[in-house]
């Protein structure tokens, strides 16, 4: 075997052993979430309760309240970290996941506009904040768009629009009702508490959609890692096949952040930690540590603070995946490196 | 007369009309030779020099103040960092400001301005500090995409500690929300007493550091090379950017566009000399902030924009028209 095949056999097989651990540890968080909590249930019962066998309480807590809470957590942070690790891999900038370049941000705005101007409630505030998101997300691709797309130039112009779209935030924040500002608020933050399996329908209807056209397109994310000229002599029509890519990575942050508000940081830690795991782009482990993120933090949200006072799930994500990616900066052992 | 030299001289023209404008113009209409009596000879029974001498003055000198202190602040980290994304509000400073303010009003109970001067600084200085020190990493040298990343990742953390808070407690919402926007109005000229000398120091610092960013925009081994003291010159310019970014900040908000277009705007007209930059950036800086809120007073009559609001959808579509104008990745 040469040198390259024996490299690529042990990344496939790191690889592998990589997923397998991730796997294995989102069963493990999801079955403490599902168990756990002001009325704790066993293993035993736990597996009785989901195949149908279990008595009503058990029934009641289990399937109409921690199920699709957990659900909504997998979905999410699947849409999330793919999002986040898709633009990443296509801009070629560890800084243009979708959280920092106004995409969610706009999504906000447009639900907190919709919330405190409009009124609104439930699925129309979602219907907003995606149509936020693709306006934001569209202006952005436009404004850069110069016989090609540059990361670079992608990401400057995302951050002149995600101060524009934050300040609009501020702007609607102080006009209101400071009690309505404070729901905005916990929006704003992202929160999973009270998730309804209609909810949970909505958002696997549109995750679920989109995600078998990541795994069509992966094949030529892929290419398009080579450069440019590469893809093209191997046959991708390659500013096709971005857009492609970019609108499907658009589509999954704005269904999330519609679902449950713009969870902060999963989008934009899921990709470099996946890359210290696994080097090279690997989708898979990205979306398992999203979704190991966002189950864990909204375990450690209900759980964490004392006397049982519950914090939205997003300023747990920030405040355990951010601190990670500052210890991954600090410890990095090289320059460039990150 | 040189074509720099006359483009400063331009500019304090510009801070000349900017100042006149701002006190001539508000929500409430009062003659020009009224305004110049109320500057002039102040009458206390009169309610348009009440208006000019207690609203328009301190807000037109706390616009001057902050914008020039962002503006070269920006520049600095610019220079610095050899980032053309660096600005106070990205890489975390801002944010540390702000953190501190919140916690100040909520634990302490800070409710005067010239109270959140203090945390402000000391937020800054903390922010700065963490930044730094992780975007250096163990190999003791930051780039440009480790800091920027550094500074995401530190205002990530800190965004999620004053979200708590906030949502905790309604009151220090109540105040956090009209103080973050960035408004110059409802603070006293006794609040800018106590920030000015910082801002005063943090200048003069910066007229020192801008020689010796020249030589590290270099590179560092050059820099070495022609004998500059590279932590030196590393901790001075920190240091001015802890007391313009703390200052600003204090009496202002967290206003963040200024230090990121300012210095973008004027490298087009100065070249890549840091001594010009940080000029005119002081001058233009402040120009814009001025200007930012006489706009913001003007448009939505009979109420008003604050000022930061304003400068982010004045800075943002220059920002991007340069961004698209520019050679990807040239500073």
């Amino acid at each position: 075997m040469s040198v390259v095949a024996v490299a690529t056999a042990s990344r496939r097989s790191r690889a592998r052993t990589v997923t397998l651990v991730l796997f294995a540890a989102v069963l493990v968080m999801s079955a403490l979430s599902l168990a756990v909590g002001a009325y704790s249930v066993s293993l035993p019962d736990l597996l009785a309760t989901l195949v149908g066998q279990g008595d009503s309480k058990n029934e009641f807590i289990i399937l109409r309240l921690r199920l699709p809470r957990l659900t909504m957590a997998v979905l999410v942070g699947l849409a999330f970290a793919l999002a986040g690790a898709l633009f990443q891999s296509l801009l070629g900038n560890p800084l243009a996941s979708p959280d920092l370049i106004g995409i969610t941000t706009g999504a906000s705005a447009s639900a907190v506009f919709a919330i405190l101007v409009l009124g609104l409630s439930g699925f129309a505030v979602s219907g907003f904040a995606f149509a936020g998101a693709l306006v934001v997300a569209s202006t952005i691709y436009l404004l850069s768009w110069r016989s090609g797309i540059a990361g670079y130039r992608f990401v400057l112009v995302g951050v002149g629009i995600a101060f524009m779209v934050q300040s609009t935030l501020g702007y609607l924040l102080t006009r209101a009702d400071v009690r309505d500002a404070q729901g905005a608020l916990v929006w704003m933050v992202g929160s999973l508490s009270g998730t309804l399996w209609a909810e949970v329908a909505v958002a696997a209807i549109s995750i679920g959609i989109l995600i078998p056209v990541v795994v069509l397109l992966a094949p030529q994310l892929r290419m398009l890692q080579l450069g440019d000229d590469t893809a093209r002599g191997l046959g991708v029509r390659v500013n096709v096949a971005r857009v492609l890519l970019l609108g499907v990575a658009v589509a999954l942050a704005a269904c999330a952040t519609a679902a449950v508000g713009p969870i902060a940081f999963v989008a934009f830690v899921a990709g470099p930690i996946a890359r210290r795991l696994v080097p090279g782009i690997s989708l898979v482990p990205s979306a398992l540590i999203g979704v190991l993120l966002v189950v864990t933090a909204d375990f450690a949200s209900q759980h964490l603070l004392p006397g049982g006072t519950q914090v939205p799930v997003g300023i747990i994500t920030g405040a355990i995946g951010a601190p990670y990616l500052l210890w991954l900066l600090a410890t990095r052992r090289s320059r460039g490196e990150a | 007369m040189s074509r720099r030299v006359l483009g400063l001289v331009l500019l304090a023209a510009g801070v000349v009309g900017v100042v006149l404008i701002s006190l001539a113009f508000g929500t409430r209409q009062i003659e020009f030779p009224v305004v110049v009596d109320a500057i002039l000879a102040p009458d206390p029974t009169n309610n348009d020099h009440a208006v000019v001498r207690d609203l328009r003055v301190p807000r037109t000198v706390i616009g001057l103040l902050a914008g020039a202190a962002l503006a070269v602040a920006g520049g600095i980290m610019q220079g610095l960092t050899r980032n053309p994304l660096a600005d106070p509000g990205l890489l975390g400073v801002n944010a540390g400001a702000s953190l501190f303010v919140v916690l100040g009003i909520t634990f302490l109970g800070i409710t005067a301005a010239s109270g959140y001067v203090w945390f402000a600084f000391a937020g800054a200085a903390a922010a700065t500090v963490l930044v730094y020190a992780v975007g250096a990493g163990r190999g003791g040298n930051p780039t440009p995409v480790t800091l920027t990343l550094a500074g995401a990742a530190v205002t990530a953390v800190i965004t999620s500690v004053i979200t708590l808070v906030l949502l905790q407690n309604l009151d220090t919402l109540n105040q956090y929300r009209f103080w973050s926007v960035g408004s110059l109005v409802g603070r006293e000229l006794s609040t800018v007493t106590v920030v000015i000398p910082f801002l005063v120091i943090g200048f003069v610092l910066a007229a020192i550091v801008a020689r010796m960013l020249n030589v590290l925009a270099l590179g560092e081994d050059v820099a070495r090379g022609l004998g500059q003291n590279i932590v030196l010159a590393r901790v001075l310019a920190a240091v001015a950017i802890v007391l313009l970014c703390g200052g600003a900040t204090s009496i202002s908000g967290p206003i963040v566009f200024v230090g990121l277009v300012v210095p973008h705007i004027v490298r087009r007209f100065t070249g890549p000399d840091y001594r010009w930059i940080l000029a005119y950036s002081f001058l233009l800086g402040a120009i814009l902030l001025v200007l930012a809120d006489v706009i913001g007073r003007l448009v939505v009559q009979p109420t008003e924009l604050e000022a930061g609001i304003v400068v982010a959808f004045l800075g943002a579509p220059v920002m991007i028209a340069l961004v698209r104008r520019s050679k990807v990745g040239a500073l």
